[in-house]
């Protein structure tokens, strides 16, 4: 054969000695291209549209900062992240989770939701690709005996028993003790965990000075409120016990003062909704004295710090403590999945699974032990805090060594607010 | 549970109902005329709740002021969307009219997605939490404002056809298809009137709407089936069952949930409309076939 541009004849064997040198080169002399075709197809999924949307776009930051936050940290590796949309709906979950896996996708991370998180799990152990749970709460998903399935998050029992405790040192912090509760929680596969944790645990506190009157249930999606208010209101009860998501939790504050109902206040046992940005945004000041007993980030933790500039740097009109724990969860589960493949040096699926399971993360961001999973694949010790909006931001004020102001309990009249 | 609860509950299920039964209306306007079942039309809703926003925030104004230029502007927009897209399917079969309404929902809660983004939004006005109390009984003031606007605009309606030329010419549309155009009237003109006036009806309803819930793209479909529910209840083309269906509706979903479960307070709505199904199938004050 002959080269048309110099006129060369080329034999096979000249082809062959040429291809054989240029393999050799490849592996020795340029490492670095080798490390760059190996990148980790990281697929993110979360709710960024659909009624869980807000939160959703709260976590995405956490993956948005990501490769800034560990570079500083010192993790090299080429993390490739693939972003899908859950759309708040179990369904969609399931099949974005079986596409990104037919994309390329070598471990996944996600979903901010437990009905979310159960369908890809299942994903997961089907087509054998790790998956990471930043944010979801139900006990079941790690009770499976899945293999592939880990969670650097509490579960409702967890959370449940770290929020009932912290009313407990908000009763006693305050000197009150009021004797009736409405529990109010809504109705997604969330809710109905902390439902069932709540009832399990609330008769073994007996320090607990109150007592549940009436549980009322309510559909995430519901436009309208104003039923649910007027039943908890009939229940005269002190206090409401909420498990909320954002969009009701905004509905029913509304609801309260439109239905002229003054109780001692809200105390959420573990749910988001009430520190989340946009609920100071919505509400104004009728977001204040809301209290919400949530995993926390540790703000003088040096990894917050780290956080912390990277989320400046990335959103400079926006503030890390209204995104803490969708923020500070996310960005640890893509640690997790950085720290695994650093140590694994491979894209495989069971290398990957095995390197994730050895995992021992000292140095945190939010707060509690190491993050180390046990047997089944979730990480024991995440803490809760008592989160108070005061001055409409997240405030601690419990416990006593990291809190940042004095709890107020009952709240004042919201005509004062 | 004291009986200033029931009656609380009942009053705001009826307030909110009257809303319910004026976006039922233009629905029931359209399908009662047209003979099309708009199945975007909750979808329009929506689009017509983001404009008051857009409103709101650019020029200060209320939903309540603001649905008399939506109103306007959703008969425009009904008016070229049955002239230039839906006419040509008036003589097709159903199931072509029900695809083109589909697409014409789904690209609407699309662009909305992309326009607004997937947050809820709302207006918030000065008298939004006030509530008025006669003893027990307290009565949210926007809920007040919105049903008494919905009637007022469902009884304009009521005057328009009963009393106008061109309301009588549309009724005669409706009563008799061949006849309209035997005695010379312009049917096709006629036709995009009536789907203007719908999607007028539907604007000013979400204007009303806008100051009892928060507005999302993807709520639309859901009220598309809630008006549906609605006007089938009511009976398919009847505008007075269409406001009595909202009110009925409206209630039930209140009750229900006291009674029942809150989170099953739909299942009240579904409950009527199979008894309704069962036992007059031409709805409450519909004509038998």
């Amino acid at each position: 054969m002959q080269n048309p541009t110099t006129g060369r004849m080329r034999s096979r064997r000249r082809i062959l000695k040429a291809a054989a040198a240029s393999a050799a080169l490849s592996g020795v002399g340029f490492p670095a291209i080798v490390r760059g075709q190996s990148a980790l197809n990281v697929g993110v999924l979360l709710p960024v549209s659909g009624p869980q949307a807000f939160i959703g776009q709260s976590c995405k930051r956490g993956a948005d900062i990501a490769a800034e936050a560990l570079g500083a940290l010192g993790y090299k590796v080429p993390l490739k992240l693939m972003h899908a949309d859950t759309e708040t709906n179990v369904d969609v979950a399931r099949s974005r989770a079986e596409k990104l896996i037919n994309d390329g996708a070598h471990v996944l991370v996600g979903p901010f939701d437990s009905g979310a998180a159960a369908a890809i799990a299942q994903v997961a152990e089907q087509k054998g690709v790790p998956f990471v749970i930043n944010i979801a709460a139900a006990p079941q998903i790690t009770e499976q005996g899945y293999k592939y399935v880990f969670r650097n998050f509490p579960t409702a029992r967890d959370i449940v028993g770290d929020g009932l405790a912290l009313i407990g040192d908000l009763f006693r912090a305050t000197n009150t003790a009021p004797r009736t509760a409405v529990f109010m929680h809504v109705t997604d596969t969330f809710g109905q965990a902390m439902r069932k944790g709540i009832g399990a645990a609330l008769p073994k506190l007996d320090f607990l000075p109150f007592k549940v009157v009436e549980t009322i249930s309510y559909d995430l999606a519901a436009r309208d409120l104003s039923v649910e208010i007027a039943k908890a209101k009939a229940t005269r009860a002190d206090f409401m016990l909420l498990v909320s998501r954002l969009n009701d939790a905004i509905l029913l504050r509304r609801e309260i003062v439109k239905q002229r109902w003054n109780m001692m206040g809200i105390v959420s046992p573990g749910s988001p909704g009430m520190y989340e940005e946009q609920y100071y945004k919505t509400l104004g000041p009728l977001a204040n004295y809301a209290i919400s007993n949530v995993p926390w980030y540790d703000p003088k933790a040096a990894l917050t710090a780290v956080v912390d500039k990277a989320f400046t740097k990335r959103f400079p009109k926006d503030k890390l403590m209204f995104h803490a724990l969708n923020v500070g969860y996310t960005f640890e589960s893509l640690l997790i999945v950085a720290d695994a493949f650093r140590r694994a040096q491979s894209t495989d699926a069971n290398a990957l699974t095995q390197a994730i399971r050895a995992t021992d993360i000292k140095t945190r961001m939010m707060i509690g032990g190491p993050i180390k999973f046990n047997a089944k694949g979730q990480v024991e010790g995440n803490r809760s805090a008592c989160v108070q909006n005061l001055n409409q931001r997240p405030t601690v004020v419990l416990p006593a060594a990291s809190a940042e102001a004095k709890p107020v309990f009952p709240w004042p009249h919201y005509k004062s607010a | 549970m004291p009986l200033d609860f029931y009656l609380n509950a009942t009053l705001s299920g009826a307030l909110t109902g009257l809303v319910y039964g004026l976006m039922a209306l233009g629905l029931s306007v359209i399908f009662g005329v047209v003979r099309v079942v708009n199945f975007a039309h909750g979808e329009m809703m929506t689009a017509a709740m983001y404009v008051a926003i857009l409103l709101a925030a650019a020029l200060g104004l209320d939903p309540l002021v603001a649905m008399f230029p939506i109103g306007a502007l959703m008969f425009v927009a009904g008016y070229l969307l049955q002239r230039t897209l839906i006419n040509p399917f008036i003589v097709r079969p159903e199931h072509t009219q029900f695809m083109l309404m589909v697409a014409v929902a789904i690209i609407l809660v699309n662009a909305q997605l992309l326009i607004f983004g997937p947050n809820a939004r709302n207006v918030q006005v000065e008298y939004a939490l006030d509530s008025y109390a006669i003893g027990e009984i307290i009565i949210d003031k926007v809920r007040v404002y919105a049903a008494l606007a919905a009637l007022a605009v469902a009884a304009a309606l009521f005057a328009f056809f009963r009393f106008t030329l061109t309301g009588k010419a549309i009724r005669a549309c409706a009563d008799n298809h061949l006849g309209a155009q035997v005695v010379g009237l312009n049917v096709k003109q006629l036709y995009a009137i009536t789907f203007g006036i719908g999607a007028a009806c539907v604007g000013a309803a979400g204007c009303m709407l806008l100051l009892l819930v928060d507005v999302t793209p993807v709520q639309g479909p859901g009220y598309t089936l809630l008006a549906f529910i609605i006007v089938i209840v009511g009976g398919m083309g009847s505008l007075t069952g269409a406001l009595v269906a909202g009110l009925v509706i409206g209630v039930s979903e209140a009750l229900g949930g006291l009674l029942i479960l809150p989170s099953a307070k739909s299942m009240a709505t579904f409950a009527i409309l199979i008894l309704v199904l069962l036992f007059r199938p031409e709805g409450l004050l519909g004509r038998r076939a």
